[in-house]
């Protein structure tokens, strides 16, 4: 990491975490920044601990049994794995957006509106207006503005995954983390959503986990290369796709592009 | 070519071994459905001439022909309506703790072996234990409410193991979807969980008071009469129950009491086919509602 990099650049900060599920250790002493307002990709092979990773930003992995992490992950000032920190005001200012689309079976404003509702919202007229302004943020308001009361489920695949990332944006939060979120889409779908992404910087900072490597030269502005565990690599998107400083960085993103 | 002789010895065989398969699954249906019809004849032959409306608001009487169930048939119906408002919600929160709070440890194992075999215990020792504990230490006498709390006993294991299997089969996808969201465990639970796992919950526990239902032992051992000619006026009143009423007209030697036995069986049954019954179409109406099991 550039050293001349001024604090305040960064929204979330890692030092030295590592990270076990029960004696396998997943995360060996990572440390970066990801910076505010931009796009950092986690990129690396499967099994390479990308995933649970971006899974410590937002302590979704307190719920797997025999978890455990040691180092410091920094939000603002705040350690996400501080004594005092409840893990659930961490998830409603760092939101998520999973691998596969998980809609809850229900209507599709009562998803988008779910999260202001568990911070009390309860006046419709309040709730219609953030459910509109979080799905003209995620594009998806023209599609279904006329159908808010039907199943999220009647939604087509990438529709639904629009709507997972409008319901996180309904919350407002500092961060998306979005884990893998095209894997289950098609192309049209996944360029609607890297489309998406790119309006999202300007108002958010966004982390992504993508095995899809034409997918992190697109979209990201930083690029970190993650094997068994170590961070190999991290650093400008443009340099890692053209210039990597590590060889490993190079056999494996030359490797897959072929 | 070698293959194809092999080929077609092996399709032979096949087809042999899906046909013997084919007839034994029918067999094995048939089986059940010929006992089933059978039960249902006999019981009907028998009473269902006897059946009419005096039988259903008469009290039993020493004349067979004058005896009816109503003691019975509101007994039934108050210690299965008390059974059910004491076993579900200590049921469903216990099956809530397990599956969502407890930690999924060596002790979590030994509870779930442990109520698995709470299950499988005869339900006359549940009467033992309702005799003691209720009947005796807590000094409810041979009441409703004693009645109720040992087949509540009873019920609870069954219970306690649908609803976590109902649990479970909620997707860890929803589950996340809504921590990811800063909902707590209980939003998550009450919210998307709990009305995901209903339809499960709901034929678990239909099922289960189905069979307290039917239940005599226990109750005999607590000591409901077997002769009442009242209807319960509070929880400490002492009472009877329909398969008590026909276990003791069946063990009088009068043939005509054991015409007023059949009746009441056909009673009985009715009652638990309607149960059944209700347990299959709630839980088809609301897995419609939500027909999200396949995320």
């Amino acid at each position: 990491m550039n050293t001349a990099d001024n604090q305040n650049d960064f929204t979330l900060r890692t030092q030295n975490i590592s990270a076990w599920y029960g004696e396998a250790q997943i995360l060996k002493n990572i440390s970066l920044g990801v910076r505010k307002h931009e796009i950092t990709a986690i990129i690396g092979p499967s099994g390479c601990g990308k995933s649970t990773l971006i899974r410590c930003f937002n302590r979704m992995n307190d719920f797997i049994p025999g978890f455990r992490v040691t180092g410091k992950i920094l939000f603002g000032n705040r350690d996400i794995y501080g004594a005092s920190v409840d893990p659930v005001e961490i998830r409603m200012n760092i939101g998520m957006v999973f691998q596969k689309q998980n809609p809850f079976p229900k209507s599709i404003f009562e998803n988008v509106t779910y999260g202001p509702r568990i911070l009390g919202v309860r006046n419709k007229v309040e709730l219609e207006t953030i459910a509109e302004r979080s799905l003209k943020h995620a594009a998806l308001w023209g599609e279904v503005k006329d159908k808010l009361r039907a199943n999220a489920l009647t939604l087509s695949g990438g529709q639904q995954q629009r709507l997972c990332i409008a319901r996180a944006l309904a919350m407002e939060p500092e961060v998306l983390l979005l884990d893998e979120p095209c894997s289950a889409l098609d192309p049209i779908a996944t360029a609607k959503i890297e489309e998406l992404m790119q309006r999202l910087k300007e108002s958010y900072t966004l982390l992504i986990v993508t095995h899809n490597m034409q997918q992190a030269a697109r979209v990201s502005d930083y690029t970190a290369y993650l094997y068994m565990g170590s961070l190999v690599e991290y650093g400008l998107t443009t340099k890692i796709f053209t210039t990597p400083d590590r060889k490993e960085t190079e056999e494996y993103i030359t490797g897959r592009l072929g | 070519m070698i293959a194809e002789t092999r080929v077609q010895k092996t399709l032979r065989t096949q087809k042999r071994n899906e046909m013997l398969f084919k007839l034994t699954a029918v067999g094995a249906v048939g089986f059940s459905l010929i006992t089933l019809f059978a039960l249902l004849m006999d019981a009907f032959g028998d009473g269902l001439p006897r059946l009419d409306a005096a039988f259903l608001s008469q009290f039993p009487s020493r004349k067979p022909a004058q005896a009816g169930i109503y003691a019975a048939l509101v007994g039934s119906f108050l210690v299965t309506i008390l059974t059910a408002a004491i076993s579900i919600p200590i049921g469903l929160g216990a099956a809530i703790y397990l599956e969502e709070y407890a930690k999924k440890g060596r002790l979590a194992r030994i509870i779930e072996v442990n109520i698995a075999n709470l299950a499988g215990v005869p339900s006359i020792i549940y009467g033992l234990l309702g005799l003691e504990l209720f009947v005796r230490a807590m000094k409810l006498g041979r009441s409703l409410l004693a009645g109720a709390l040992t087949l509540a006993l009873l019920v609870l294991p069954i219970i306690i193991m649908s609803s976590r299997e109902a649990i479970r089969a909620v997707p860890l996808s929803i589950r996340e979807a809504a921590y990811a969201l800063g909902a707590s465990r209980w939003r998550t639970v009450k919210d998307h969980v709990l009305p995901l796992a209903l339809p499960g919950t709901l034929t678990g526990i239909i099922l289960s008071i189905s069979r307290a239902i039917g239940e005599t032992a226990p109750l005999i051992m607590i000591g409901a009469l077997t002769y009442v000619a009242f209807l319960p006026d509070g929880l400490l009143s002492p009472f009877t129950v329909l398969p008590i009423q026909i276990f003791n007209w069946v063990s009088r030697p009068q043939k005509a009491f054991h015409t007023n036995a059949a009746a009441g069986m056909v009673v009985l049954l009715a009652l638990t086919l309607i149960l059944n019954a209700a347990a299959i179409f709630l839980r088809n109406h609301y897995q419609k509602k939500s027909a999200v099991r396949s995320l």
